[in-house]
C-alpha cells in the first residue's frame, strides 16, 4: 500500500505506519478486548448447548415401578422406562437351563444369566426392549411372537437373534439387551431406575 | 408537485384529527365522565420487603417453606398450582425424602387411569407430579365457588401488578366499606356473596377472607403465625412458585454484569488505542 | 464499490488464496465490514446502531431457534410449554427472557438507528434505496414482533391478535373476510397460532436477507456522516476495520450491559402481567395495551374518534398504517440539498419537537383513555402527520442552511482547533463552533 498517500494533511503519519511502535505494548489492550469477547462468546454458547440436555421434567420421570404378581412363568410384559420399551420376563426352568447351558466363551458379549439377574430371582429377566444394533424393538415379548432360533428375542429389522437370557447370539447387534438398574421392593414388585 | 400532494394528504389527516379533538373537548365539557369508585377508593399495596426483592434478592427458604405450609393448609382447598411440581420443592430446602412424603400425603390425589379397567381413577402423588387441582375443571370450580373461579396460583405474583405486595395486601385488606365511600358513591354496594377489599381491582372480591385468625396455621419452625405473618409468608411462597429460578438468575446476572463491565473497559481502551493518533 | 482508494483483499496464506479463487467470501466480508470499506472518519456513536441492530437480530435468531426446540404451537399447550421452558428446560428461563427482552432491545436500537437517519439526512440522495430497504426491514420487524408476542398464548397475546387482526376488518366490504382468512377462524385459535409461529420463524430470515440488500445498497454511495458532506478524498475516510470495529466494540459492550440488566434483574419490566394468565377467549383484560414499541402507533389509531366521509375506525387504521408508510416517501418529501440537520436550524427544531411528539404518543398509547390523554394524543398525532407531510416539505424549500464545512477532514480539524493545509476549513467561524457543539 502506498501509505504516504493515506496520511491526511496536517496529521501525524504514525497510525499508518504500524511498525514504528512497539507492537506488543501497543496491542495488548486490543488483544485483551478481543480475548475477553471470545471468552464471553464461549460462555454464552454453554447454555445454548445445555438447553438440549434432558429437562427437569424428563429427568424426574426416570423411574418405573412394575408389579410382577400377575406374570406367570413363560410370560413377559412390555412396559416403559424413560420412554423406552422395558421387557419384563418370568423365565421357565427350561429357559433358565438353556441359558445356563451356553458356554460363555462362545458369546459375543460374555455374561451369565446370574450376572444379568438378581440373586435368588434368576427367573426375572428385566431388559430394555431396544436392540443394541440400531434401536428397533425385538419380537418375542408378546404371546405368539417369533422368538428366534434361540428362543429369546428376535429383531426383525436386521435379524439379530437373542437367547433366553436376552444375550446376542447371531446377527449384527454388538451387545446383549441392556439390563437397567432395578431393585426388588418386595417379592412381586420392582422399581427400575 | 410532491409537496402539493403531501400537503393535501397531511391537511386531511390534521383536519380529521381536529374534528376528533373538537368532539373530545365538547364531550368533556358537556358530558364529563364521572369519577369512578374504583379510581377513588382503590388502594396500592404496601411494600413488604421480601428477601427475594431487589437486585441481590434471594429467597428466604424458611419463609418460603412457611408460605408453602399456609398454601397447603389454607389456599390449596380452592386454588390450583398446576405448573409447579412436587419435585420443585427440593429447591426451597426440602429433602428428596420429605418431598416424597409431602406428595404421598397430599390431600388431593392425582388423576389417573385404573390399569385394569381403563376407567378414570386417582392415585397417590409422586414427586414428578404437578400439584393436583382441587377441582376437575372450570365448571366444577365455579359450581363450588358461587360462580367465581379461583385463579391458578403458579404465576399469580407475575400475573398481577406488584404481585408479592398485592397478595399480602389483598389477604390482609378485607374491611368494611369506608363511610366516605357510602357518602360519595351512594349507588355502590357489595353484592351478597362478595366482600369489600380496596386492593381488589373492582373493590368487590368473591373470595371470602382466607386468613381469619392468628394461629390458623401452626408453623413447624415455631414462628408465631399472625395473620400478617401468614400473608407475608404465602406471598413469599407464591413469588417462588412464579419465578423458581430467581436465585440462579440474580447470581448469573451479577457475574454477567461484572464480565461485561470489564469488557466495556477493555473495548474502550482498544478504541482509544486504535484511534489514538487520528483526529475524528 | 465505493471509493477508488478502498484497500483490496490480498490473502497471504496459500489456503486463503485458494479459497479466494474458488469462493471469494473473505473478500466480500473484507470489503463489506473489513478494512476494505472506507468510512468517513467523523462518525459519532449514533453510527453504532446499525451494527447493534445486526447483533440484536443474531441474538433473536439464536435464542429463537433454541426456544423453538421446546415450544409447542398448539393453543391447548402453548402456554404450558412456555412455562415448562421457564421452569424445567436447562437455562430455559435465560433463553426466554433473552428472547423477550431481545425484541425490545432490537426495536429500541432500530428506533435510534431510524432517528439517526432522520436527523443526519441519511435517507436523502444518493442513499434513497438504503432508506427504502430500511423501512421495509422495520415493517417486517413489526410483523415479526407482533406474531412473536402471540406465541406464549397469554391474555395479551390472544387479545393482541384479536385487536390487530381487527384492523383489517375496517376495510370496507372485504375487511371481515380478510380478518377471518388471516386468523383461519372467527377468533384467534389453533390455526392462527400455528400460522403465526410458522411466519414468526420465517420472517427473521427474510429480514436477514433484506439487511444484506440494505448493506449492499449502503456500500455503493458509502456511509453518511454527521456533517452530511460528501467524502472528497482519501483523507476523509478511515478503513472500517480496525477503526469502526473498535468503536463498535464499545457500543456492543454498552448494549450488552443494558440487555443483561434487563434479562437478569428486571426481565418483566417491559412485559405485561396479564400475559402470565393463559389466553381466555371469554374475558378481555381490563387494560389492553400493545408492547411499548407499538404504543405511538397505537395512540395514532386511538386518536381518530370522529367520522368524516369515512368511519372513524377506518381513519384510525389508515392513519396508523399511513404513519409508517409515509416514511417510504421521505426522500422525496425533503428536497433540501443539505443532509445533516446540524446545518438546518429550522428542521432541527422541528425534529426535536417530533421526538417529544413521538414520546407523548408513546405515553398516550399506553395510558388510560381519559379526556386529557385523548386530547394530548389527538394533538400529538396531528403534529406527527403535519411534520412529515407539511412542515418538512415546506421547510426544505424555505430554510436557509448554515454554511457547511468544506470537507469532512476540514470539519474534524476545525473541531480540534488544528489547521488544515490546502483547505480553507469553513466559510464562517459561526458554523465552525456550531458544528463542534453538535457533532460531538
Amino acid at each position: 500500500m502506498a501509505t504516504d498517500s493515506m496520511v491526511p494533511p496536517g496529521e501525524d503519519p504514525a497510525p499508518f505506519h504500524d511498525d514504528v511502535h512497539d507492537p506488543r505494548r501497543r496491542d495488548f489492550i486490543n488483544i485483551a478486548a478481543v480475548a475477553f469477547a471470545g471468552i464471553g462468546g464461549v460462555a454464552i454458547v454453554l447454555p445454548l448447548i445445555n438447553q438440549m440436555n434432558p429437562s427437569a421434567d424428563v429427568l424426574a420421570q426416570a423411574t418405573t415401578e412394575v408389579d410382577l404378581a400377575k406374570i406367570e412363568p413363560g410370560q413377559g410384559v412390555i412396559t416403559t422406562f424413560r420412554k423406552q420399551p422395558l421387557f419384563v420376563r418370568n423365565l421357565t426352568p427350561k429357559e433358565i437351563a438353556e441359558a445356563n447351558a451356553v458356554d460363555i466363551s462362545t458369546l459375543r458379549d460374555p455374561e451369565t444369566l446370574a450376572e444379568r439377574t438378581k440373586t435368588g430371582k434368576e427367573n426375572w429377566l428385566i431388559t430394555l426392549g431396544v436392540c443394541t444394533h440400531l434401536g428397533c424393538i425385538p419380537l418375542g415379548i408378546h404371546e405368539g411372537d417369533n422368538r428366534g432360533i434361540f428362543g429369546g428375542y428376535f429383531c426383525p429389522c436386521h435379524g439379530s437373534q437373542y437367547d433366553t437370557a436376552a444375550r446376542i447370539r447371531q446377527g449384527p447387534a454388538p451387545k446383549n439387551l441392556f439390563v437397567p438398574e432395578y431393585t426388588f421392593n418386595s417379592d412381586t414388585a420392582i422399581t427400575v431406575g | 408537485m410532491v409537496r402539493t400532494i403531501s400537503t393535501l394528504i397531511g391537511a386531511a389527516f390534521v383536519f380529521v384529527l381536529a374534528l376528533a379533538l373538537f368532539g373530545t373537548v365538547k364531550t368533556t365539557i358537556t358530558e364529563p365522565t364521572p369519577e369512578s369508585v374504583e379510581h377513588v377508593f382503590h388502594q396500592e399495596p404496601a411494600d413488604i420487603h421480601l428477601a427475594s426483592a431487589g437486585l441481590f434478592g434471594k429467597f428466604d427458604d424458611r419463609q418460603v417453606q412457611r408460605g408453602f405450609q399456609v398454601f397447603k393448609e389454607v389456599c390449596s382447598a380452592c386454588h390450583s398450582l398446576k405448573y409447579v411440581h412436587f419435585r420443585d420443592l427440593t429447591k426451597i430446602g426440602y429433602s428428596t425424602a420429605e418431598v416424597k412424603a409431602i406428595a404421598d400425603q397430599w390431600a388431593i390425589e392425582q388423576p389417573s387411569i385404573n390399569p385394569d379397567t381403563g376407567e378414570p381413577a386417582t392415585r397417590k402423588n409422586v414427586p414428578s407430579d404437578p400439584f393436583p387441582s382441587p377441582f376437575a375443571n372450570e365448571i366444577a370450580a365455579r359450581a363450588a365457588n358461587n360462580n367465581a373461579l379461583p385463579p391458578d396460583f403458579s404465576l399469580i405474583t407475575k400475573a398481577r401488578e406488584d404481585g408479592p405486595n398485592y397478595i399480602h395486601a389483598l389477604i390482609t385488606g378485607y374491611q368494611n366499606p369506608p363511610a366516605a365511600l357510602k357518602r360519595e358513591f351512594p349507588s355502590f354496594s357489595t353484592p351478597p356473596g362478595l366482600h369489600y377489599n380496596p386492593y381488589f381491582a373492582n373493590l368487590n372480591i368473591a373470595m371470602p377472607p382466607p386468613l381469619t385468625a392468628d394461629g390458623q396455621v401452626t408453623y413447624v419452625d415455631g414462628t408465631k403465625a399472625t395473620k400478617d405473618q401468614m400473608a407475608r409468608d404465602v406471598a413469599a411462597f407464591l413469588t417462588w412458585t412464579a419465578e423458581p429460578n430467581l436465585n440462579a438468575r440474580h447470581a448469573a446476572g451479577i457475574a454477567a454484569i461484572l464480565f461485561i463491565l470489564i469488557f466495556v473497559f477493555l473495548a474502550w481502551g482498544a478504541y482509544q488505542n486504535v484511534w489514538r493518533d487520528l483526529k475524528h | 464499490m465505493s471509493f477508488p482508494w478502498a484497500k483490496h483483499y490480498e490473502p497471504k496464506q496459500p489456503l486463503m488464496r485458494w479459497l479466494d479463487e474458488k469462493l471469494p467470501l473473505p473478500r466480500l466480508v473484507y470489503g463489506a465490514i473489513g478494512a476494505g470499506y472506507p468510512v468517513p472518519r467523523n462518525l459519532n456513536y449514533f453510527w453504532n446502531f446499525g451494527v447493534l441492530a445486526g447483533l440484536a437480530l443474531v441474538v433473536q435468531i439464536i435464542t429463537g431457534v433454541t426456544l423453538a426446540m421446546h415450544y409447542a404451537s398448539y393453543s391447548g399447550g402453548a402456554f404450558a410449554s412456555v412455562e415448562a421452558i421457564m421452569r424445567d428446560v436447562n437455562a430455559g428461563w435465560f433463553l426466554r427472557y433473552a428472547h423477550a427482552n431481545g425484541a425490545s432491545m432490537f426495536l429500541l436500537v432500530v428506533y435510534i438507528h431510524i432517528g439517526r437517519g432522520l436527523y443526519y439526512g441519511s435517507y436523502k440522495a444518493p442513499r434513497e434505496m438504503v432508506w427504502l430497504l430500511g423501512v421495509t426491514i422495520f415493517l417486517l420487524m413489526m410483523a415479526t414482533a407482533f406474531m412473536g408476542y402471540v406465541l406464549p398464548w397469554g391474555q395479551m397475546s390472544f387479545w393482541g391478535a384479536q385487536v390487530i387482526t381487527g384492523f383489517f376488518s375496517a376495510i370496507p366490504l372485504v375487511g371481515e373476510s380478510i380478518r377471518i382468512w388471516l386468523l383461519g377462524g372467527f377468533a384467534p385459535d389453533n390455526a392462527a397460532l400455528n400460522r403465526f409461529f410458522s411466519l414468526h420463524y420465517l420472517l427473521p430470515f427474510v429480514i436477514a436477507g433484506v439487511i444484506i440488500l440494505h448493506i449492499w445498497a449502503l456500500h455503493i454511495p458509502g456511509s453518511n456522516n454527521p456533517t452530511g458532506v460528501d467524502v472528497k478524498g482519501e483523507q476523509d475516510t478511515v478503513p472500517f476495520h480496525p477503526y469502526y470495529t473498535a468503536k463498535d466494540g464499545v457500543g456492543v459492550g454498552v448494549f450488552l450491559l443494558i440487555f443483561a440488566a434487563l434479562i437478569f434483574f428486571s426481565p418483566n419490566l417491559l412485559g405485561h402481567p396479564d400475559n402470565y394468565i393463559e389466553a381466555n377467549p371469554l374475558s378481555t383484560p381490563a387494560h389492553i395495551v400493545p408492547e411499548w414499541y407499538f404504543l405511538p402507533f397505537y395512540a395514532i389509531l386511538k386518536s381518530f374518534t370522529a367520522d368524516f366521509i369515512l368511519p372513524a375506525k377506518l381513519w384510525g387504521v389508515l392513519a396508523m398504517f399511513g404513519s409508517i408508510l409515509l416514511l417510504f416517501f421521505l426522500p422525496w418529501l425533503d428536497t433540501s440539498p443539505v443532509r445533516s440537520a446540524n446545518y438546518r436550524p429550522k428542521l432541527r427544531i422541528a425534529l426535536v419537537v417530533l421526538l417529544v411528539d413521538v414520546l407523548i404518543l408513546g405515553y398516550v398509547g399506553g395510558a388510560e383513555p381519559i379526556a386529557r390523554n385523548v386530547i394530548m394524543g389527538q394533538i400529538a398525532a396531528a403534529y406527527y402527520f403535519a411534520h412529515f407531510l407539511i412542515i418538512l416539505p415546506w421547510i426544505s424549500r424555505s430554510e436557509k442552511p448554515v454554511a457547511l464545512p468544506h470537507s469532512i477532514t476540514a470539519a474534524v480539524l476545525a473541531k480540534h482547533g488544528g489547521t488544515s493545509p490546502g483547505h480553507s476549513a469553513l466559510t464562517t467561524d459561526d458554523a465552525l463552533t456550531h458544528n463542534t457543539a453538535l457533532a460531538n
